[in-house]
Protein backbone atom coordinates (compact mmCIF):
# COMPACT_ATOMS: atom_id res chain seq x y z
CA UNK A 1 0.00 0.00 0.00
CA UNK A 2 1.64 3.44 -1.00
CA UNK A 3 1.21 5.89 2.19
CA UNK A 4 0.71 9.23 2.60
CA UNK A 5 3.59 11.07 4.43
CA UNK A 6 4.83 9.42 7.79
CA UNK A 7 7.19 7.07 8.04
CA UNK A 8 5.68 3.58 9.37
CA UNK A 9 5.49 3.52 13.20
CA UNK A 10 5.66 -0.13 14.41
CA UNK A 11 5.39 1.74 17.98
CA UNK A 12 2.92 -0.61 19.82
CA UNK A 13 2.18 -3.08 17.68
CA UNK A 14 1.09 -6.06 19.04
CA UNK A 15 3.61 -8.10 17.01
CA UNK A 16 4.30 -11.80 16.71
CA UNK A 17 2.00 -12.01 20.43
CA UNK A 18 -0.50 -10.48 18.34
CA UNK A 19 -1.77 -13.98 16.58
CA UNK A 20 -0.10 -16.93 18.66
CA UNK A 21 -2.49 -16.00 21.40
CA UNK A 22 -6.06 -17.37 19.75
CA UNK A 23 -8.07 -17.07 23.28
CA UNK A 24 -9.79 -13.30 22.50
CA UNK A 25 -11.91 -13.27 19.77
CA UNK A 26 -13.60 -16.53 19.33
CA UNK A 27 -13.35 -19.72 17.23
CA UNK A 28 -12.74 -17.61 14.07
CA UNK A 29 -9.50 -16.96 15.30
CA UNK A 30 -8.98 -20.07 16.79
CA UNK A 31 -9.29 -21.31 12.92
CA UNK A 32 -6.33 -18.52 11.32
CA UNK A 33 -4.00 -19.68 13.99
CA UNK A 34 -4.13 -23.02 13.51
CA UNK A 35 -4.11 -23.05 9.81
CA UNK A 36 -0.99 -21.35 10.24
CA UNK A 37 0.31 -22.98 12.44
CA UNK A 38 -0.52 -26.38 10.56
CA UNK A 39 0.20 -24.80 7.15
CA UNK A 40 4.20 -24.37 8.87
CA UNK A 41 4.19 -27.86 10.40
CA UNK A 42 3.07 -29.73 7.16
CA UNK A 43 6.02 -28.13 5.22
CA UNK A 44 8.26 -28.75 7.50
CA UNK A 45 7.29 -32.31 7.67
CA UNK A 46 6.99 -32.31 3.90
CA UNK A 47 10.66 -30.83 3.39
CA UNK A 48 11.38 -33.86 5.85
CA UNK A 49 9.72 -36.35 4.01
CA UNK A 50 11.17 -35.25 0.54
CA UNK A 51 14.58 -36.01 1.99
CA UNK A 52 13.75 -39.34 3.94
CA UNK A 53 12.21 -40.85 0.99
CA UNK A 54 15.35 -39.39 -1.33
CA UNK A 55 17.32 -42.50 0.81
CA UNK A 56 15.23 -44.70 -2.09
CA UNK A 57 18.18 -44.09 -4.40
CA UNK A 58 20.86 -45.29 -2.00
CA UNK A 59 19.82 -48.63 -2.16
CA UNK A 60 17.78 -51.20 -0.06
CA UNK A 61 20.13 -51.17 3.06
CA UNK A 62 19.90 -47.05 3.21
CA UNK A 63 15.96 -47.83 2.58
CA UNK A 64 15.81 -49.90 5.88
CA UNK A 65 18.49 -47.68 7.67
CA UNK A 66 15.97 -44.95 7.36
CA UNK A 67 13.01 -46.93 7.94
CA UNK A 68 14.41 -48.36 11.29
CA UNK A 69 15.01 -44.38 12.22
CA UNK A 70 11.26 -43.47 11.16
CA UNK A 71 9.29 -46.09 12.01
CA UNK A 72 9.71 -45.67 15.95
CA UNK A 73 6.26 -45.25 18.65
CA UNK A 74 7.73 -41.37 18.47
CA UNK A 75 7.92 -41.57 14.01
CA UNK A 76 4.48 -42.95 14.11
CA UNK A 77 3.07 -40.42 16.70
CA UNK A 78 4.38 -37.91 14.80
CA UNK A 79 2.97 -38.59 11.44
CA UNK A 80 -0.69 -38.69 13.57
CA UNK A 81 0.37 -35.14 14.06
CA UNK A 82 1.15 -34.71 10.34
CA UNK A 83 -2.56 -36.51 9.16
CA UNK A 84 -4.38 -34.27 12.10
CA UNK A 85 -2.39 -31.36 10.53
CA UNK A 86 -3.17 -32.45 7.21
CA UNK A 87 -7.10 -32.73 7.68
CA UNK A 88 -7.20 -29.59 9.22
CA UNK A 89 -5.26 -27.35 6.71
CA UNK A 90 -7.23 -29.03 3.93
CA UNK A 91 -10.94 -29.04 5.60
CA UNK A 92 -10.55 -25.63 6.75
CA UNK A 93 -8.68 -24.23 4.02
CA UNK A 94 -11.64 -25.40 1.86
CA UNK A 95 -14.02 -23.51 3.75
CA UNK A 96 -11.80 -20.37 3.76
CA UNK A 97 -11.35 -20.54 -0.48
CA UNK A 98 -15.38 -20.30 -0.46
CA UNK A 99 -15.16 -17.76 2.07
CA UNK A 100 -12.62 -15.38 0.32
CA UNK A 101 -15.06 -15.71 -3.12
CA UNK A 102 -17.63 -14.51 -0.57
CA UNK A 103 -19.63 -17.91 -0.24
CA UNK A 104 -21.75 -18.90 2.66
CA UNK A 105 -21.05 -15.18 4.38
CA UNK A 106 -24.70 -13.63 4.39
CA UNK A 107 -25.67 -10.56 2.48
CA UNK A 108 -24.77 -7.32 3.34
CA UNK A 109 -27.84 -5.45 4.79
CA UNK A 110 -28.70 -2.77 7.48
CA UNK A 111 -27.68 -3.54 10.82
CA UNK A 112 -29.85 -3.68 13.90
CA UNK A 113 -28.55 -3.43 17.16
CA UNK A 114 -28.13 -5.73 19.31
CA UNK A 115 -25.76 -6.34 16.13
CA UNK A 116 -24.70 -10.09 14.90
CA UNK A 117 -21.82 -9.74 12.28
CA UNK A 118 -23.07 -11.68 9.29
CA UNK A 119 -19.25 -12.88 8.40
CA UNK A 120 -19.11 -14.88 11.64
CA UNK A 121 -22.50 -16.76 11.21
CA UNK A 122 -23.09 -20.52 12.62
CA UNK A 123 -22.06 -21.59 9.08
CA UNK A 124 -19.13 -20.88 9.45
CA UNK A 125 -18.37 -22.08 13.05
CA UNK A 126 -20.03 -25.28 12.39
CA UNK A 127 -17.36 -25.25 8.88
CA UNK A 128 -14.42 -24.82 11.80
CA UNK A 129 -16.34 -27.71 14.17
CA UNK A 130 -16.57 -29.81 11.00
CA UNK A 131 -12.81 -29.60 10.36
CA UNK A 132 -12.15 -29.77 14.23
CA UNK A 133 -14.36 -33.08 14.04
CA UNK A 134 -12.14 -34.31 10.69
CA UNK A 135 -9.29 -34.33 12.79
CA UNK A 136 -9.92 -36.14 15.38
CA UNK A 137 -11.16 -38.88 13.67
CA UNK A 138 -8.29 -38.78 11.15
CA UNK A 139 -5.94 -38.69 14.10
CA UNK A 140 -8.21 -41.71 15.69
CA UNK A 141 -7.86 -43.74 12.41
CA UNK A 142 -4.04 -43.29 11.80
CA UNK A 143 -3.17 -43.82 15.40
CA UNK A 144 -5.04 -47.31 14.35
CA UNK A 145 -3.28 -47.93 11.31
CA UNK A 146 0.16 -46.85 12.96
CA UNK A 147 0.13 -48.21 16.78
CA UNK A 148 -2.56 -50.40 16.31
CA UNK A 149 -1.14 -52.80 14.23
CA UNK A 150 -1.64 -54.65 11.45
CA UNK B 1 15.98 -4.99 -12.47
CA UNK B 2 13.06 -3.66 -14.59
CA UNK B 3 12.83 -6.87 -16.35
CA UNK B 4 12.33 -8.74 -13.34
CA UNK B 5 9.66 -6.73 -12.39
CA UNK B 6 8.44 -6.95 -15.51
CA UNK B 7 8.13 -11.25 -15.15
CA UNK B 8 6.53 -10.45 -11.50
CA UNK B 9 3.21 -11.69 -11.01
CA UNK B 10 0.17 -9.59 -9.55
CA UNK B 11 -0.58 -10.72 -5.70
CA UNK B 12 -4.21 -11.64 -6.94
CA UNK B 13 -2.23 -14.03 -9.72
CA UNK B 14 -0.46 -15.50 -7.26
CA UNK B 15 -3.07 -16.05 -4.39
CA UNK B 16 -5.18 -17.58 -7.69
CA UNK B 17 -2.58 -20.02 -7.77
CA UNK B 18 -2.06 -20.51 -4.25
CA UNK B 19 -5.54 -21.97 -3.81
CA UNK B 20 -5.59 -23.89 -7.09
CA UNK B 21 -2.49 -25.64 -5.94
CA UNK B 22 -3.91 -26.31 -2.79
CA UNK B 23 -6.92 -27.86 -4.00
CA UNK B 24 -4.91 -30.19 -6.68
CA UNK B 25 -2.85 -30.85 -4.09
CA UNK B 26 -5.35 -32.26 -1.92
CA UNK B 27 -6.66 -34.72 -4.73
CA UNK B 28 -3.20 -36.02 -5.39
CA UNK B 29 -2.26 -36.47 -1.66
CA UNK B 30 -5.57 -38.76 -1.18
CA UNK B 31 -4.99 -40.27 -4.21
CA UNK B 32 -0.88 -41.37 -2.47
CA UNK B 33 -2.74 -42.07 0.56
CA UNK B 34 -5.11 -44.27 -0.60
CA UNK B 35 -2.57 -45.74 -2.91
CA UNK B 36 -0.76 -46.94 0.61
CA UNK B 37 -4.28 -48.62 2.32
CA UNK B 38 -4.98 -50.93 -0.37
CA UNK B 39 -1.75 -52.96 1.33
CA UNK B 40 -1.05 -53.46 4.51
CA UNK B 41 0.98 -50.35 6.42
CA UNK B 42 3.96 -52.47 7.33
CA UNK B 43 4.18 -53.95 3.62
CA UNK B 44 3.28 -50.65 2.02
CA UNK B 45 6.47 -49.60 2.99
CA UNK B 46 8.84 -52.24 2.07
CA UNK B 47 11.94 -51.57 -0.44
CA UNK B 48 10.10 -53.93 -3.31
CA UNK B 49 6.72 -52.41 -3.27
CA UNK B 50 8.13 -48.66 -3.21
CA UNK B 51 10.23 -49.31 -6.15
CA UNK B 52 7.43 -50.94 -7.75
CA UNK B 53 5.19 -47.68 -7.37
CA UNK B 54 8.00 -45.84 -8.62
CA UNK B 55 8.32 -47.90 -11.48
CA UNK B 56 4.69 -46.89 -12.37
CA UNK B 57 4.92 -44.17 -14.97
CA UNK B 58 1.27 -42.84 -13.49
CA UNK B 59 2.59 -43.24 -9.99
CA UNK B 60 5.62 -41.47 -10.55
CA UNK B 61 3.60 -38.71 -12.56
CA UNK B 62 1.28 -38.25 -9.41
CA UNK B 63 4.53 -37.30 -7.12
CA UNK B 64 6.10 -34.97 -9.14
CA UNK B 65 2.73 -33.20 -9.15
CA UNK B 66 2.28 -34.07 -5.53
CA UNK B 67 5.83 -32.49 -5.13
CA UNK B 68 5.53 -28.96 -7.43
CA UNK B 69 1.72 -28.72 -6.10
CA UNK B 70 2.75 -28.50 -2.11
CA UNK B 71 6.42 -26.93 -2.74
CA UNK B 72 4.77 -23.49 -4.47
CA UNK B 73 1.55 -23.90 -2.05
CA UNK B 74 3.95 -24.15 0.89
CA UNK B 75 6.52 -21.96 -0.02
CA UNK B 76 4.11 -18.77 -0.84
CA UNK B 77 2.06 -19.89 2.17
CA UNK B 78 5.58 -19.33 4.30
CA UNK B 79 6.23 -15.99 1.79
CA UNK B 80 2.88 -14.45 3.38
CA UNK B 81 3.57 -15.50 6.54
CA UNK B 82 7.19 -13.69 6.57
CA UNK B 83 6.19 -10.66 4.18
CA UNK B 84 3.54 -9.82 7.02
CA UNK B 85 6.51 -9.84 9.59
CA UNK B 86 8.82 -7.15 8.49
CA UNK B 87 8.36 -4.07 5.99
CA UNK B 88 11.21 -3.07 4.17
CA UNK B 89 12.60 -3.51 0.65
CA UNK B 90 15.22 -5.68 1.37
CA UNK B 91 13.65 -8.10 3.58
CA UNK B 92 10.73 -8.30 1.15
CA UNK B 93 12.60 -8.79 -2.09
CA UNK B 94 14.81 -11.22 0.29
CA UNK B 95 12.11 -13.44 0.88
CA UNK B 96 11.01 -13.77 -2.21
CA UNK B 97 13.76 -14.59 -3.83
CA UNK B 98 14.75 -16.83 -0.88
CA UNK B 99 10.97 -18.74 -1.23
CA UNK B 100 11.48 -19.18 -4.90
CA UNK B 101 15.11 -20.78 -4.60
CA UNK B 102 13.89 -22.96 -1.97
CA UNK B 103 10.85 -23.98 -4.31
CA UNK B 104 13.05 -24.69 -7.04
CA UNK B 105 15.99 -26.65 -5.04
CA UNK B 106 13.18 -28.95 -3.27
CA UNK B 107 11.54 -29.69 -6.75
CA UNK B 108 14.86 -30.34 -8.06
CA UNK B 109 15.83 -32.75 -5.17
CA UNK B 110 12.76 -34.75 -5.31
CA UNK B 111 12.52 -35.12 -8.80
CA UNK B 112 15.81 -36.48 -9.18
CA UNK B 113 14.67 -38.71 -6.49
CA UNK B 114 11.47 -39.63 -8.37
CA UNK B 115 13.43 -40.22 -12.15
CA UNK B 116 16.65 -42.38 -10.08
CA UNK B 117 14.21 -44.35 -8.34
CA UNK B 118 12.38 -44.79 -11.86
CA UNK B 119 15.53 -46.43 -13.03
CA UNK B 120 15.85 -48.45 -10.26
CA UNK B 121 15.98 -52.46 -10.32
CA UNK B 122 14.31 -54.20 -7.64
CA UNK C 1 -45.26 17.50 37.23
CA UNK C 2 -46.20 15.98 40.62
CA UNK C 3 -47.80 13.21 38.68
CA UNK C 4 -44.44 12.64 36.40
CA UNK C 5 -42.17 12.17 39.66
CA UNK C 6 -44.70 9.13 40.67
CA UNK C 7 -44.81 8.01 37.91
CA UNK C 8 -40.63 7.93 38.13
CA UNK C 9 -40.73 6.48 41.62
CA UNK C 10 -43.02 3.70 40.65
CA UNK C 11 -41.18 2.63 37.47
CA UNK C 12 -37.56 2.32 39.44
CA UNK C 13 -39.41 0.05 42.38
CA UNK C 14 -36.61 -2.64 41.20
CA UNK C 15 -34.40 -3.24 44.41
CA UNK C 16 -31.31 -1.70 44.21
CA UNK C 17 -31.76 0.38 41.46
CA UNK C 18 -33.16 3.68 42.83
CA UNK C 19 -30.29 5.98 44.32
CA UNK C 20 -33.27 7.00 46.80
CA UNK C 21 -33.60 3.77 47.96
CA UNK C 22 -32.34 3.32 51.22
CA UNK C 23 -31.32 -0.01 50.31
CA UNK C 24 -29.51 0.94 47.23
CA UNK C 25 -26.46 -0.73 46.95
CA UNK C 26 -23.34 0.95 45.80
CA UNK C 27 -20.43 -1.09 44.58
CA UNK C 28 -16.79 -0.08 44.13
CA UNK C 29 -14.62 -1.24 41.62
CA UNK C 30 -11.09 -0.82 40.95
CA UNK C 31 -9.86 0.79 37.73
CA UNK C 32 -6.29 0.02 36.77
CA UNK C 33 -5.06 2.66 34.50
CA UNK C 34 -2.30 2.46 31.91
CA UNK C 35 0.09 5.37 32.21
CA UNK C 36 2.37 6.57 30.63
CA UNK C 37 4.08 9.86 28.41
CA UNK C 38 5.96 9.44 25.36
CA UNK C 39 7.00 12.92 24.92
CA UNK C 40 8.90 13.64 28.40
CA UNK C 41 10.10 9.64 28.30
CA UNK C 42 8.85 8.21 31.28
CA UNK C 43 8.10 4.75 31.88
CA UNK C 44 4.90 2.95 31.94
CA UNK C 45 2.77 1.93 34.91
CA UNK C 46 -0.86 1.20 36.07
CA UNK C 47 -2.69 3.12 38.82
CA UNK C 48 -4.94 1.63 41.03
CA UNK C 49 -8.31 3.33 41.55
CA UNK C 50 -11.43 2.63 42.77
CA UNK C 51 -14.61 3.82 41.56
CA UNK C 52 -18.30 3.43 42.07
CA UNK C 53 -20.17 1.78 40.05
CA UNK C 54 -23.92 0.98 39.56
CA UNK C 55 -25.95 -1.18 37.15
CA UNK C 56 -25.05 1.20 33.96
CA UNK C 57 -21.83 2.33 34.72
CA UNK C 58 -19.69 2.62 31.16
CA UNK C 59 -16.19 2.17 31.78
CA UNK C 60 -16.00 5.80 30.03
CA UNK C 61 -18.48 7.11 33.31
CA UNK C 62 -15.77 5.55 35.83
CA UNK C 63 -12.91 6.83 33.56
CA UNK C 64 -14.09 10.43 33.93
CA UNK C 65 -15.00 10.11 37.73
CA UNK C 66 -11.93 8.73 38.42
CA UNK C 67 -10.16 12.34 36.19
CA UNK C 68 -12.67 14.30 38.37
CA UNK C 69 -12.27 13.51 41.77
CA UNK C 70 -9.17 10.92 42.07
CA UNK C 71 -6.41 12.37 39.29
CA UNK C 72 -7.03 14.42 37.00
CA UNK C 73 -4.47 13.70 35.03
CA UNK C 74 -5.19 10.65 33.34
CA UNK C 75 -5.03 11.04 29.49
CA UNK C 76 -8.38 9.70 27.72
CA UNK C 77 -9.68 10.88 24.46
CA UNK C 78 -13.65 11.14 24.07
CA UNK C 79 -16.72 13.26 22.71
CA UNK C 80 -20.02 12.33 22.20
CA UNK C 81 -20.36 9.04 25.27
CA UNK C 82 -22.97 7.65 22.75
CA UNK C 83 -20.65 5.71 20.51
CA UNK C 84 -21.08 7.33 16.93
CA UNK C 85 -17.83 9.44 17.49
CA UNK C 86 -15.12 6.65 17.78
CA UNK C 87 -13.25 8.63 20.10
CA UNK C 88 -12.75 6.59 23.21
CA UNK C 89 -11.40 3.20 21.54
CA UNK C 90 -9.09 1.84 23.96
CA UNK C 91 -8.47 -1.94 25.64
CA UNK C 92 -11.11 -3.21 28.12
CA UNK C 93 -9.60 -6.54 30.03
CA UNK C 94 -7.40 -7.75 26.84
CA UNK C 95 -10.24 -6.75 23.93
CA UNK C 96 -10.07 -3.42 22.44
CA UNK C 97 -13.82 -1.80 22.63
CA UNK C 98 -15.51 1.81 22.83
CA UNK C 99 -15.15 2.80 26.66
CA UNK C 100 -18.42 4.92 26.53
CA UNK C 101 -20.55 1.81 25.05
CA UNK C 102 -18.78 -0.91 27.43
CA UNK C 103 -20.72 -1.23 31.02
CA UNK C 104 -18.74 -1.97 33.28
CA UNK C 105 -21.81 -4.53 35.37
CA UNK C 106 -21.03 -6.37 31.46
CA UNK C 107 -17.52 -7.08 31.93
CA UNK C 108 -18.05 -9.30 35.03
CA UNK C 109 -14.77 -8.56 36.78
CA UNK C 110 -14.15 -6.96 39.85
CA UNK C 111 -10.79 -5.07 38.12
CA UNK C 112 -11.29 -2.97 34.95
CA UNK C 113 -7.83 -2.86 33.09
CA UNK C 114 -7.57 -0.03 30.63
CA UNK C 115 -4.98 -0.32 28.54
CA UNK C 116 -4.72 1.65 25.19
CA UNK C 117 -5.66 0.56 21.42
CA UNK C 118 -2.96 -1.96 20.31
CA UNK C 119 -1.19 -1.57 17.22
CA UNK C 120 -1.59 2.21 17.47
CA UNK C 121 1.35 4.71 18.66
CA UNK C 122 0.66 5.34 22.40
CA UNK C 123 0.62 9.85 22.45
CA UNK C 124 -0.23 9.79 26.38
CA UNK C 125 -2.02 7.08 29.01
CA UNK C 126 -4.70 6.10 27.12
CA UNK C 127 -4.70 8.10 23.93
CA UNK C 128 -3.24 6.69 20.79
CA UNK C 129 -2.19 8.19 17.75
CA UNK C 130 -4.33 7.51 14.41
CA UNK C 131 -1.88 9.35 11.95
CA UNK C 132 -1.61 6.01 10.37
CA UNK C 133 -4.77 4.66 10.50
CA UNK C 134 -6.39 7.66 9.08
CA UNK C 135 -3.22 7.79 6.19
CA UNK C 136 -4.08 4.33 5.20
CA UNK C 137 -7.96 5.22 4.97
CA UNK C 138 -7.13 8.16 2.68
CA UNK C 139 -4.92 5.85 0.70
CA UNK C 140 -8.27 4.14 -0.46
CA UNK C 141 -9.65 7.50 -2.08
CA UNK C 142 -12.74 7.08 0.50
CA UNK C 143 -15.01 9.45 -1.80
CA UNK C 144 -17.49 8.93 -4.41
CA UNK C 145 -15.59 9.18 -7.99
CA UNK C 146 -18.01 9.69 -10.93
CA UNK C 147 -15.89 11.55 -13.24
CA UNK C 148 -18.39 11.50 -16.38
CA UNK C 149 -21.31 12.79 -14.06
CA UNK C 150 -18.96 15.94 -13.08
CA UNK C 151 -17.97 16.73 -17.00
CA UNK C 152 -21.32 15.79 -19.14
CA UNK C 153 -24.01 16.11 -16.47
CA UNK C 154 -25.77 19.79 -17.02
CA UNK C 155 -25.99 20.53 -12.79
CA UNK C 156 -30.18 21.42 -12.90
CA UNK C 157 -32.34 19.73 -10.11
CA UNK C 158 -33.42 16.76 -12.68
CA UNK C 159 -30.23 15.71 -14.02
CA UNK C 160 -28.95 15.99 -10.46
CA UNK C 161 -31.42 13.86 -9.01
CA UNK C 162 -32.07 11.30 -11.76
CA UNK C 163 -28.18 10.60 -11.60
CA UNK C 164 -28.26 9.89 -7.97
CA UNK C 165 -31.58 7.65 -7.61
CA UNK C 166 -30.52 4.05 -6.50
CA UNK C 167 -32.99 1.20 -5.69
CA UNK C 168 -33.37 -0.13 -1.94
CA UNK C 169 -30.98 -2.97 -3.10
CA UNK C 170 -28.52 -0.60 -4.43
CA UNK C 171 -28.35 0.96 -1.43
CA UNK C 172 -28.22 -2.58 1.13
CA UNK C 173 -24.95 -3.51 -0.85
CA UNK C 174 -23.13 -0.85 0.80
CA UNK C 175 -24.90 1.02 3.75
CA UNK C 176 -23.78 -0.96 6.59
CA UNK C 177 -20.23 -0.08 5.79
CA UNK C 178 -21.08 3.36 5.45
CA UNK C 179 -21.77 3.43 9.32
CA UNK C 180 -17.82 3.09 10.10
CA UNK C 181 -17.14 5.65 12.98
CA UNK C 182 -13.24 4.96 12.32
CA UNK C 183 -12.97 4.13 15.75
CA UNK C 184 -9.70 1.96 15.42
CA UNK C 185 -11.21 -1.13 17.20
CA UNK C 186 -10.94 -3.78 13.95
CA UNK C 187 -7.32 -2.08 13.39
CA UNK C 188 -6.78 -3.15 16.97
CA UNK C 189 -7.88 -6.62 16.97
CA UNK C 190 -6.24 -7.93 13.39
CA UNK C 191 -3.75 -10.13 13.62
CA UNK C 192 -2.25 -9.01 10.29
CA UNK C 193 -2.62 -4.83 11.45
CA UNK C 194 -0.07 -6.53 14.61
CA UNK C 195 2.63 -7.14 12.65
CA UNK C 196 2.08 -5.68 8.94
CA UNK C 197 2.88 -1.61 9.05
CA UNK C 198 1.91 -1.43 5.38
CA UNK C 199 -1.44 -3.67 5.59
CA UNK C 200 -4.30 -1.16 5.02
CA UNK C 201 -6.27 -3.09 7.90
CA UNK C 202 -9.93 -4.05 8.08
CA UNK C 203 -11.46 -0.44 8.09
CA UNK C 204 -9.88 1.03 5.09
CA UNK C 205 -10.77 -2.04 3.09
CA UNK C 206 -14.49 -2.29 4.25
CA UNK C 207 -14.40 1.55 2.85
CA UNK C 208 -12.82 0.32 -0.29
CA UNK C 209 -15.19 -2.21 -0.82
CA UNK C 210 -18.09 0.47 0.31
CA UNK C 211 -17.12 2.97 -2.38
CA UNK C 212 -16.82 -0.05 -4.97
CA UNK C 213 -20.27 -1.48 -3.92
CA UNK C 214 -21.60 2.02 -4.53
CA UNK C 215 -23.65 1.94 -7.97
CA UNK C 216 -22.89 5.85 -7.90
CA UNK C 217 -19.24 5.37 -8.17
CA UNK C 218 -17.39 4.42 -11.55
CA UNK C 219 -13.47 4.62 -9.97
CA UNK C 220 -11.36 2.51 -12.42
CA UNK C 221 -8.60 2.22 -10.24
CA UNK C 222 -10.25 1.08 -6.95
CA UNK C 223 -9.13 -2.64 -6.80
CA UNK C 224 -5.70 -2.27 -8.04
CA UNK C 225 -5.03 -0.24 -5.17
CA UNK C 226 -4.93 -2.94 -2.80
CA UNK C 227 -3.55 -5.55 -5.48
CA UNK C 228 -0.06 -5.59 -3.87
CA UNK C 229 1.85 -7.73 -1.62
CA UNK C 230 0.32 -5.78 1.51
CA UNK C 231 -2.82 -5.25 0.32
CA UNK C 232 -6.30 -7.04 0.33
CA UNK C 233 -4.81 -10.75 0.37
CA UNK C 234 -3.10 -9.96 3.71
CA UNK C 235 -6.35 -10.83 5.52
CA UNK C 236 -6.69 -14.08 6.47
CA UNK C 237 -10.64 -13.56 7.59
CA UNK C 238 -9.74 -14.24 11.50
CA UNK C 239 -12.72 -11.96 11.69
CA UNK C 240 -11.51 -10.29 15.08
CA UNK C 241 -12.41 -7.13 13.10
CA UNK C 242 -16.29 -7.80 13.23
CA UNK C 243 -16.37 -9.50 16.22
CA UNK C 244 -15.36 -6.38 18.35
CA UNK C 245 -17.12 -3.67 15.70
CA UNK C 246 -19.33 -1.76 18.14
CA UNK C 247 -21.15 -0.88 14.90
CA UNK C 248 -22.21 -4.03 13.60
CA UNK C 249 -20.02 -3.10 9.97
CA UNK C 250 -18.99 -6.42 9.43
CA UNK C 251 -15.28 -5.38 8.32
CA UNK C 252 -14.57 -9.37 7.05
CA UNK C 253 -17.44 -9.58 5.07
CA UNK C 254 -16.63 -6.19 3.29
CA UNK C 255 -13.23 -7.28 2.79
CA UNK C 256 -14.46 -10.77 1.61
CA UNK C 257 -16.82 -9.87 -1.04
CA UNK C 258 -14.13 -7.29 -2.40
CA UNK C 259 -12.18 -10.30 -2.56
CA UNK C 260 -14.69 -12.16 -4.58
CA UNK C 261 -14.82 -9.15 -6.94
CA UNK C 262 -10.98 -9.69 -7.51
CA UNK C 263 -11.19 -13.09 -8.18
CA UNK C 264 -13.99 -12.36 -10.94
CA UNK C 265 -16.33 -14.45 -8.62
CA UNK C 266 -18.24 -11.33 -8.68
CA UNK C 267 -19.31 -9.68 -11.67
CA UNK C 268 -17.90 -6.38 -11.63
CA UNK C 269 -20.53 -3.87 -13.34
CA UNK C 270 -17.75 -1.65 -14.66
CA UNK C 271 -15.71 -4.08 -15.91
CA UNK C 272 -12.09 -2.69 -13.85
Amino acid sequence: MKMLGQKNNRDNREGLKGWLNPLRYGWERVSYWLQRLTGIFLLVYFVGHVFETSSLVGGRNAWDTMLEMTQTTWGHTFLIMVIGASTFHSANGIRLIFTHVGIGLGKPGRPDYPYYPSSLNTRQRSGIWIALILTAVAMLYGANVLLGGD
Amino acid sequence: MNGISKLALKESQIMKIHYITGILALFVVAVHILMRLVVPYSSSLEYAHVIANYHNIFYAILLESILVLISIHGFNGVRVILLELRQSKIWENSVTITTIIAMIVLVSYGTRTIILANGLGL
Amino acid sequence: MRELDNMTVKSDKKAGCDPRDDSFDLKKTTLRVFRTNTAQGKDSHFDSLVVPVQRWTTVLDSLLYAKSYLDSSIGIRYSCRMASCGSCGMKINGIPRLACYTKISELEDPVVVCEPLPNFPVIRDLVTDFTQFFNHHKSINPYIQNLNYDKTEKIDEVSSSHSHRQSREEVDKYLQFSYCIKCGLCYSACPTVATDTKFPGPQALAQLYRYYADSRDAGKNRLNIVDDRHGLWRCHFAGSCSKVCPKGVDPALGIQLLRSYMLGISKDKRNV
